[in-house]
């Protein structure tokens, strides 16, 4: 009865083509590199799970993957909550709330390579603004190119300075959605500032939390540029991440095929997080 | 529970109001009593929810007091005043159960939990939601939504007053007047000082004992549904009360006599010394009689709608719209037909306000 | 002109939203759709509108087939329930856009939308936004737009819902006038049934996705085909209850029983439901209300001129609805008169017999 309308597959394919190229294409690749060997000139030896064998049973893979865990953990623990009190204390209307939006917006503004090159300088002991007052002035030894722990810290705060402002944002969003008459009733309710806040603002906020989770935990994940340019994954191998140790591997020591099968165990251990998240932010929802 | 009293009350949303009109609510003076099931009815933007907001303490009015019994509540917030209020839209914790929610403004004030427990039971019992107080309240459709809300003013014992800001907005036509009797219900077994606000006059006149009528923040008339329709002492409450609303018709004052369009209009009494000049004689479409050969004011018929129980004519008559409400046989748009004002319901209205008295009234 | 539906119907997930539905609406009246929230009406109009496509049926507007058409290609309007207007435009330029997406000559928009204007009072709010106007003067907005368009067919989908109760009044009043003469079919859905009187022309009564009635607005009143009809076209709820025929005396219960008049005397004995408007139940004797009712009365309820009272009766829920007001009080015993004469009769299976 019905006549289908086939012109819609003209707006979808030049989006699927898209798709295939940036995505499809180069992931086939990746898979085609993970099982075989080859030593240049195009030759190719099929090598079946053994690369993905080899990355799953090295040290140096549990090292990396455990220090891409503690980073963002680290930051989620952090910036979640942080995100959510900054938007609590923004005013929800007048005069301000532009300014404090635009002064929110600012650090995710700078390109990753920026941050990275910022906070270096910054850090330096000798010339750096911070570096040189925490050891010239307050006489507290900091060097993040010495000291691991030094180094942590300064990656951890650049991340949180960099990004927090995604979560209150989209914290803000959810606040400024709750009609006036939710904090009305609760005042004449008599409920607590606490009260209001676990029973009103944080239900409320809940949907965009969830995605600010989802994007904190998938960005802070596959993070490479701004470590990378800061610390070069130093000192050692303090803070090499998954992405670092990766790069190093595939392009520094040209190890394809280990390589290859490191990037698909990545991916997949990224989508089963999120995969994990999403469905425990969301189970209660389908409870009735 | 208390009395409230406001008085000398002025508010306005301008920082410096100059006149009048800045005002959005200009001077109101007015005793809730104890127990009492008033409505605020009017139309919107009459200033009945800045007044209902200014009593609940959600706003501080510009000028004026309230008094809770004689004490002085102008300026406390409202956790502090123990009133209860349920809003246009339901609000609910959507986390909670409905117990929770009904048993939040009693937790929160640190009531035992078998206190909390019985009061609970007892309002669940009364909204008939007992069934449901183990679900969670984000599930409910609006119209329980709705009852949770007002359960959830009523669970104190200890109200001094409860409001409803139009509350059965986003109730389905159809379960309305079950929440309507509701309220009423409650407010019999509760008898705790209940306002309501509203500009459906069904829902004013069905819950109040008193109505107060507000028009342009102003309050135009205090009293008993009864007297809203039959003595409406301004014309705004007589097209306001009633559908189709009273028929206010412009005429001429001369020697204490109302004539419309040249024809003497007979009135309920004397004109209660309405000076001579321009006037406007009142009379509601039940108490209009047609006809096609009895005396009258001479009409022709413009339009006729059956509404089932009634048939509502439409007449005019020196170029002004009279309706009026029949019962059985009506005539048929675009006769010539002579229109009847009952004697004791036609009264006259001097800039707005009711002049004339009943028949036998020596003020 | 004339709005065709023939067999159309409307699916979504597998549940039915409309079932299968054949109506032929006319110019020159309101076509009202009477229902519940939920009971389709919306559905059907976003099917005629173009807004939702067929699961099965056709629509001919005018003679043509425009079931495949989308709403742009229908020449259509829609004013809906909420004030729908563009918010960054003026009024004027709210009104005058259907005009400007026809291609309509810059001259001739002025003098459009300055009749329409006219017509719905807006001529000192041109130009304004819609949010510096009341919610009549928003919606009235939404109408000038649907009237300048000249279309073959208008839609209105509650379009009072929210509105003050008085404002309500007043634009009811003025709808039929506003469309009279322009040629195009008009549709209303409403849930207040008091509202389908006032409008007066034809309406459908709907319930759960069907169009259970349709005819001459005050016809279908009088005379409901079915106990649904019944229901859906009565606010207060028409009192229902089981009775029994046995010769010439109808009875409702051990105490209530009276002598059948008219054509219900000749129907089959046994058992039927009674169907009566609450207006023909009242708490005075009148001579046409002769049957004795008692009940508990549970709630009064007052709007303007008349009164209701809810009672309880052999454990059924009654109201009987009356001009003035009753001194009733909530518990008390009353006695009501019900008129033997405005009683509807349905068999068990709900068709009406009598």
């Amino acid at each position: 009865m019905k006549k289908l309308n086939q012109r819609a597959w003209l707006f979808v394919t030049p989006v699927l083509l898209l798709v295939a190229f940036n995505a499809l294409i180069p992931m086939m690749t990746v898979v085609n590199y993970s099982v075989q060997e080859t030593f240049g000139d195009n030759l190719f030896f099929w090598q079946g799970i053994d690369w993905f064998e080899q990355v799953l049973t090295s040290e140096r893979f549990h090292k990396a993957l455990g220090r891409q865990f503690l980073f963002t953990f680290l930051i989620l623990i952090i910036e979640v909550p942080l995100g959510v009190a900054i938007a609590l204390a923004m005013p929800r209307q007048g005069f301000w709330v532009p300014f404090c939006l635009v002064t929110m917006a600012l650090p995710m503004l700078i390109p990753w390579n920026v941050v990275g090159a910022m906070w270096n300088i910054f850090t330096l002991p000798d010339i750096g603004l911070l570096g040189y007052f925490m050891n010239h002035t307050l006489g507290i030894p900091y060097d993040m190119t010495q000291n691991p722990f030094a180094a942590w810290v300064t990656i951890v705060i650049m991340d949180v300075w960099h990004w927090t402002s995604l979560v209150v944002l989209l914290a803000y969003a959810g606040l400024v959605s709750i009609p006036n008459a939710y904090y009305q009733a609760a005042e004449i309710d008599g409920a607590s500032g606490w009260a209001v806040f676990r029973f009103i603002q944080l239900p409320k906020m809940k949907t965009v939390l969830t995605i600010a989770i989802l994007l904190r935990f998938m960005d802070s994940f596959n993070i490479y540029t701004e470590p990378f340019v800061l610390t070069g994954g130093g000192p050692g191998n303090s803070t090499t991440l998954l992405s670092i140790d990766l790069v190093k591997i595939a392009l520094g020591q040209f190890d394809l095929g280990p390589a290859a099968a490191m990037s698909l165990i990545y991916f997949a251990i990224t989508l089963l997080v999120s995969w994990l998240f999403y469905t425990l932010m969301t189970m209660n929802d389908n409870k009735s | 529970m208390a009395q409230i009293t406001l008085s000398n009350l002025r508010h306005s949303y301008r920082p410096d109001p100059a006149d009048d009109d800045d005002y959005a609510l200009k001077k109101i003076d007015l005793t809730w009593d104890d127990g009492g099931a008033y409505a605020l009815l009017g139309p919107s933007g009459c200033g009945k929810s800045t007044l209902l907001n200014i009593i609940s303490g959600l706003l501080v009015p510009s000028e004026g007091k309230i008094l809770f019994d004689d004490r002085d509540v102008t300026a406390l917030p409202p956790a502090k005043r123990n009133i209860a209020q349920v809003f246009q839209f339901p609000v609910i914790y959507d986390t909670m159960t409905v117990y929770d929610n009904l048993a939040f403004p009693l937790r929160n004030r640190g009531r035992d939990e078998d206190i909390v427990k019985r009061r609970v039971t007892a309002i669940a019992e009364m909204l008939e939601v007992t069934g449901m107080l183990s679900t969670r309240a984000s599930n409910l459709s609006p119209d329980n939504k709705q009852k949770i809300s007002m359960g959830r003013g009523l669970v104190r014992e200890d109200v001094n007053v409860v409001m409803f800001d139009e509350p059965l907005t986003v109730i389905d036509p159809h379960l309305k007047w079950k929440l309507r009797s509701k309220l009423k219900e409650l407010h019999q077994r509760v008898r705790a000082t209940m306002i309501y606000v509203t500009h459906d006059q069904t829902e004013a006149l069905t819950f109040a004992d008193q109505v107060v009528v507000m028009q342009d923040g102003e309050i135009v008339q205090i009293g008993t549904p009864v007297d809203l329709f039959e003595r409406p002492a301004h014309t705004f409450v007589g097209h306001f009360i009633g559908s189709p609303g009273m028929n206010v018709l412009p005429c001429e004052v001369k020697g204490g006599a109302a004539f419309f369009g040249g024809e003497q209009v007979a009135l309920e009494g004397p004109a209660g010394g309405a000076a001579d000049g321009k006037a406007e004689v009142g009379i509601r479409p039940e108490f209009v009689s047609v006809s096609t050969t009895g005396g009258g004011i001479a009409a022709h018929v413009r339009k006729v709608a059956d509404i089932g129980r009634h048939k509502v004519v439409e007449a005019i008559a020196h170029d002004s719209r009279i309706h009026a409400i029949l019962e059985g046989d009506a005539p048929n748009a675009g006769d010539a037909v002579m229109l009847d004002f009952k004697r004791s319901q036609t009264r006259l209205y001097k800039d707005g306000w009711l002049a004339s008295r009943p028949e036998g009234d020596v003020r | 002109m004339s709005l065709e539906l023939k067999n159309v119907s409307k699916r979504v997930a597998g549940i039915t939203h409309v079932k299968e539905t054949s109506l032929t609406l006319e110019t020159g009246h309101f076509n009202v759709l009477l229902g519940e929230t939920g009971s389709g009406k919306t559905s059907l109009i976003k099917l005629m509108a173009g807004l939702d496509s067929l699961a099965s049926g056709q629509i001919i507007l005018n003679g043509r087939d425009v079931s495949g058409l989308s709403a742009q290609k229908r020449n259509i309007s829609l004013v809906h329930q909420f004030f729908v207007n563009y918010p960054h435009m003026s009024v004027f330029d709210n009104i005058a856009s259907p005009l400007k997406v026809a291609g309509v000559a810059r001259s001739e928009i002025e003098g459009r939308v300055d009749e329409a204007a006219g017509i719905l009072k807006l001529k000192p709010f041109l130009n304004r936004k819609p949010h510096e106007l009341s919610g009549g003067q928003q919606q009235r907005t939404a109408l000038a737009r649907a009237i300048v368009k000249e279309s073959d067919a208008v839609f209105l989908d509650e379009p009072l819902a929210n509105l003050d109760y008085k404002l309500r009044e007043e634009l009811r009043d003025q709808l039929p006038e506003l469309f009279a003469g322009r040629g195009a079919v008009v549709v209303y859905a409403t849930s207040e049934p008091e509202e389908a009187l006032l409008l007066g022309g034809q309406t459908a009564l709907m319930t759960d996705g069907k169009v259970v009635q349709f005819g001459p607005t005050a016809d279908i009143y009088r005379k409901p085909r079915d106990l649904d009809a019944a229901k859906v076209f009565s606010n207060p709820p028409i009192n229902v209850a089981g009775v029994t025929k046995q010769g010439e005396r109808v009875i409702l219960n051990e105490t209530t029983s009276w002598t059948l008049p008219g054509a219900a005397a000749t129907l089959a004995d046994g058992p039927y439901t009674l169907a009566i408007r609450p207006h023909h139940v009242l708490p005075v004797e009148t001579p046409a209300h002769s049957v004795r009712l008692s009940g508990r009365v549970l709630v009064t309820e007052l709007s303007g001129s008349e009164s209701s009272a809810h009672f309880e009766m052999s454990g059924q829920p009654w109201v009987s609805l009356s001009a003035g007001v009753h001194p009733y009080q909530v518990g008390e015993v009353h006695t009501f008169h019900l008129d033997p004469n405005h009683c509807f009769f349905f068999t068990p299976d709900g068709t009406l017999a009598a």
